[in-house]
């Protein structure tokens, strides 16, 4: 089965626990003075369920046309992942969520020069100086601007310190 | 109206109120460019520094400028780093951002800019023009006409989508349409699906939505396939900021248009600069011939000149509403609101008989901020559009690290950036099986609306019966109708003449 039509078979589930939330367990908690309206906090909710197990399953029967379709604007083939710098991406993806992990605890300055810097290596760049340079410069700037001029606080240095 | 305008051209043309444009339009600009930081929040931050000005004529015409330099800034981030700014310039991406990648990046600025500066323009002369008229007309909308407005702006997105793509398209928008579920509604003010999370409780955040939906998936790319990075230009040089005669031409009377349609879409509160920039895509998309039609979404100038045009004419159009009946059209208009409040200027019907010289000042003076933005802009546009030429080990860092500052700053919230990775991650994968991402984004920005007027309609009537009872919103929905099912019924015509030429019919 094409990738398109296991996303719509995960839609179609997705929009049936969706639609199980706002059909059986939302209304429970509705007070009494509220279950009076003709319209509740679950009633868009239960529409939109139907309509996306209903469109869900267009694509995922093929009920469109795809013969004769455009072809596709995507030039990355994912069934030649394999062939691409796969591992660079995860790293990359990998250092997002550590520095989301470690902006508070470890400071604005600290994480962002680690991450650019980081960034730059997993991507092949070797010019250390460049790259510190670069790094220290962008985190610098960056906290200055938006801590210092837009007034929005930015812890820059670790907890402990 | 002649005697407004001098009064106006008196009041904007002073030393203060000029460097006040100048000031707007430069941070608004700069702002505007970090993704992120879209109007809202530098307006928010502008107001008490507008309101130690203590003249409240200088006070709103630093604001406004503010307004429309963050919406052209929002345009540069879109087209140099497929990072929109701001979501009135979402769809300035589609089309600017592959310009941008075959080396046409000047020119893909110069035609934002100039179309831009045309939407203000004629933006602020129709403001001048029809503000008194206009204002009763959008006093004849009630929430059973805005619904189904909306119903119809998320059906135009089968505008998006090619030859058996509208399915697609649709589910995307559910999906977009459910995310905006997520958390408490104006209307009922009761967490939904927020799972126990507190971090859910104020729903999911537009700007880490709209960063993972084109920003993340398109740095993964950069980083998956390297070619990608390499533009068709060449050296990375930034020679060609001038566009042809041919496409001049072409762009002309898409202007015309979307400065019109633009600027009445801006008039009607809650439809503001996102809608206008997307429904003017839609409509040049649709109204082009089939050999154009190709080229939207790969670098035609129909479609980056279309939502740029559209943007800054409902910019200039928002400002009816506010200004003669003192409703906010959109979010920014409604913090304007507040900042006007502050400066004990009510505004209303009487702004223009009680205080004419603020009411004339404010337009004349979006007039100037719009060519101040040319002659700023177009001569700064070699220097910005050299971003390109940044190593792509030194550039993707920097585009990730921008993307991850802009989730955080407008939350200040570090579960925002894991829910941005996971979101990429999602939308990378919906981007490998061909799904289009803009109906998703579409659907979640209209999803509040879309259920508040809904609800609101339904409470009104004790149930339905609105559809019916209302002929301009019975009118409105049969629209929506058709326009999701007249692209279906031409794919299956398309395959159905497919399989008689192929049984040899």
């Amino acid at each position: 089965m094409a990738l398109d039509r296991w996303i719509a078979l995960v839609f179609v589930a997705f929009c049936c626990v969706y639609g199980y939330a706002a059909f059986f367990t939302m209304d429970q908690l509705l007070p009494p003075f509220m279950q009076r309206n003709p319209v509740w906090p679950s009633t868009f909710p239960k529409i939109l369920s139907v309509f996306g197990v209903i469109v869900g399953l267009v694509v995922l029967f093929g009920l469109e046309a795809t013969e004769g379709s455009e072809p596709s604007p995507t030039d990355i083939n994912w069934r030649r992942l394999h062939e691409y710098k796969l591992g660079q991406a995860l790293a990359l993806l990998g250092l997002m969520v550590l520095y989301a992990i470690a902006l508070r605890p470890a400071g604005f300055l600290l994480s962002t020069t680690v991450f650019i810097a980081g960034g730059a290596l997993i991507l092949g760049e070797r010019r250390w100086i460049a790259i510190l340079v670069s790094a220290v410069a962008a985190a610098g700037i960056v906290w200055w601007l938006v801590d210092q001029v837009l007034g929005i606080f930015l812890r820059p240095l670790p907890n402990f310190l | 109206m002649l005697e407004g305008i001098l009064l106006g051209l008196s009041a904007a043309l002073s030393f203060q109120n000029l460097a006040m444009v100048v000031a707007g339009c430069l941070i608004g600009t700069f702002i505007g460019m970090l993704p992120g930081l879209g109007p809202m929040s530098i307006i928010a931050i502008m107001i008490p520094i507008a309101i130690t000005l203590g003249d409240p004529t200088a006070a709103l015409i630093l604001l406004a400028g503010v307004y429309y330099g963050a919406i052209f800034g929002g345009s540069t981030s879109s087209i140099l780093l497929n990072a929109p700014g701001v979501a009135g310039t979402v769809a300035t991406s589609f089309d600017g951002y592959p310009m941008a990648r075959k080396g046409q990046a000047g020119k893909a600025l110069t035609i934002a800019a100039v179309s831009s500066f045309a939407g203000g323009t004629i933006g602020a002369i129709l403001l001048a023009i029809f503000a008194p008229a206009l204002s009763s007309v959008a006093l004849l909308f009630h929430s059973a006409e805005y619904f189904a407005l909306m119903v119809v702006g998320l059906s135009a997105i089968a505008a998006f989508a090619g030859t058996g793509q509208v399915a697609k398209a649709l589910l995307m928008t559910v999906l977009g349409l459910i995310l905006a579920t997520v958390g408490e509604g104006a209307l009922f003010n009761m967490p939904r699906f927020t799972m126990g999370m507190m971090d859910l409780q104020s729903g999911i955040s537009f700007i880490t939505l709209a960063m993972a939906m084109f920003a993340l998936p398109e740095a993964i790319y950069l980083v998956l396939d390297p070619k990608r990075s390499e533009t068709e230009g060449g050296s990375g040089k930034i020679e060609n900021l001038r566009f042809s005669r041919a496409e001049g031409r072409a762009m002309l009377p898409v202007i015309g248009r979307q400065s019109v349609q633009g600027f009445f879409i801006g008039v009607l509160p809650g439809a503001g600069a996102t809608i206008a920039s997307f429904l003017g895509y839609a409509v040049e998309r649709n109204i082009a011939s089939e050999e154009e039609q190709k080229e939207f979404g790969k670098g035609s100038v129909k479609g980056l000149a279309a939502p740029e045009t559209a943007n800054n004419a409902a910019c200039t159009g928002s400002f009816v509403p506010l200004l003669t009946l003192g409703i906010p059209g959109s979010g920014t208009t409604a913090i304007l609101l507040g900042a006007l409040i502050a400066l004990n200027v009510q505004p209303g019907p009487r702004l223009m008989i009680d205080e004419p010289d603020i009411f004339w000042a404010v337009i004349i003076s979006m007039y100037i901020g719009n060519l101040v933005l040319l002659i700023l802009n177009l001569p700064l546009i070699p220097y910005i559009a050299k971003i390109l030429t940044i190593p792509r080990t030194f550039l993707i860092p920097f585009i990730l690290f921008f993307t991850l500052m802009g989730a955080y700053i407008g939350q200040n919230n570090a579960t925002e950036l894991l829910m941005l990775v996971g979101l990429g991650v999602l939308a990378t994968i919906f981007k490998f099986a061909d799904y289009p991402l803009a109906p998703l984004l579409i659907g979640f920005i209209l999803g509040t609306m879309l259920e508040d007027n809904f609800a609101r309609s339904m409470q009104l009537y004790r149930g339905l019966g609105f559809i019916l009872e209302r002929p301009m919103t019975l009118g409105l929905l049969i629209l929506a109708a058709v326009l999701v099912l007249l692209p279906s019924f031409r794919a299956y015509r398309a395959r159905r003449r497919a399989r008689g030429v192929a049984e040899g019919d």
